[in-house]
């Protein structure tokens, strides 16, 4: 039951829930792609100064998802999977979840410039602003492109994390950019397949609200065919190994081959008329999708760093 | 006066869930904070005389 709080009231705000409005979840696949970013960068960075660049790029992840859901609050009141987050149920006011995000944002990337270096700091800067100003605040209720464009920054965290070790950029993290970049757009469809209607209900244009299931299953499909083989681009461009490419090839063919059973499918996943079982079935598959996906871009960057840290052991054995 | 005394002192008084959440509140600044201080001081010492160098 959502508590309504005035202006003059104190906050019943507690730890946790400024916890949640950092979006743990979401922070942790962040902390994990940006550390993989930073250990396969070349050059060294002292573990303390690393260590600080994580944490700095952990607080600004927290920053973007506080700033995404106190300009959200409305939206979220209105969806299922959101409504019980802190600012719809009245936990945390709106004024509080805005000053959390500008005050946890403004020390992150102070602070990841001052002690790591400015590149590093602007690009943290670039991700939030482009997290919170582009993606929330204009595309997310305009465009059914939201999650397409928006995704750009849930991108960032790599080359976060490769420009805090050697303060520039180069084609690695530009490839590990790409693979976020595309990895999200069937991710977040397969999610808004079997959440259609929370969203319709929201007025948020996804893609299967605005276009409807058929484009959504097709662009899925569209979008996995452009995965798979940038998600072995690393290994096919000689900058990871056979292991890499083993995962890669086997992960992103995995991907390819869900995508496929959901066009296939022709089952609407929440339009009335269906039988319960197939609705269930449908639902199921675009479930496993979002699940999967999930995995298949933890395993990709985790074989980047196992690629990282056995390579010179592989090369010696087979010297 | 004595009258004065029985009246209830004046501003917003806190119930007690609200006074709970803002001690938790209170604490976890004064941890945030001292975290901070102490990573500071081990940057600074990592660091050395180049702290305040910052490459591009």
């Amino acid at each position: 039951m959502s508590v309504t709080l005035s202006h003059a009231e104190p906050s019943i705000a507690g730890v946790g829930d400024y916890i949640a409005l950092m979006k743990p979840r979401v922070m942790s696949l962040v902390v994990f792609t940006a550390f993989v970013g930073l250990a396969i960068a070349p050059g060294h960075l002292h573990p303390v100064i690393a260590a600080t660049a994580l944490i700095c790029i952990a607080v600004g992840a927290g920053a973007a998802g506080a700033l995404n859901m106190w300009y959200d609050a409305d939206i979220d009141a209105r969806m299922a999977r959101t409504q019980n987050r802190p600012v719809p149920a009245g936990r945390v006011a709106p004024r509080e979840a805005l000053a959390f995000g500008i005050t946890l944002g403004g020390f992150a990337i102070v602070v990841l410039g001052l002690l790591v270096n400015v590149i590093a700091g602007a690009l943290l800067a670039g991700t939030i602003g482009f997290y919170v100003l582009i993606y929330t605040m204009w595309l997310k209720r305009r465009t059914p492109q939201n999650i397409v464009i928006g995704g750009a920054a849930g991108a960032l965290p790599p080359m976060i994390g490769w420009a805090s070790v050697t303060g520039g950029l180069a084609v690695e993290p530009i490839l590990l950019f790409l693979i976020i970049f595309f990895w999200t757009p069937p991710h977040f469809w397969a999610l808004s397949l079997y959440r259609a209607q929370d969203y319709a209900r929201a007025g948020v244009p996804m893609l299967p609200v605005v276009a409807g299931e058929p484009e959504t299953r097709r662009q899925i499909l569209l979008y996995s065919l452009l995965l798979a083989p940038l998600g072995a681009s690393p290994w096919l461009l000689g900058y990871a190994g056979a292991l890499y490419g083993i995962a890669a090839i086997a992960g992103g063919a995995a991907m390819v081959a869900l995508a496929v059973r959901i066009y296939r499918d022709r089952t609407p996943v929440v339009a009335p008329g269906a039988a319960a079982g197939e609705q269930r079935q449908a639902h199921a598959v675009c479930k496993q999708m979002f699940a999967f996906s999930i995995l298949y871009l933890f395993l990709l960057f985790a074989m980047l760093l196992v690629d990282k840290f056995t390579g010179p052991l592989v090369g010696h054995i087979a010297a | 006066m004595a009258m004065d005394e029985d009246k209830p002192e004046p501003g917003i008084r806190l119930t007690e869930r609200q006074s709970r959440a803002r001690r938790a509140r209170s604490i976890a600044i004064a941890v945030s904070l001292g975290l901070l201080v102490i990573l500071f001081y081990i940057v600074t010492l990592v660091k050395g005389p180049g702290v305040l160098h910052r490459p591009l």
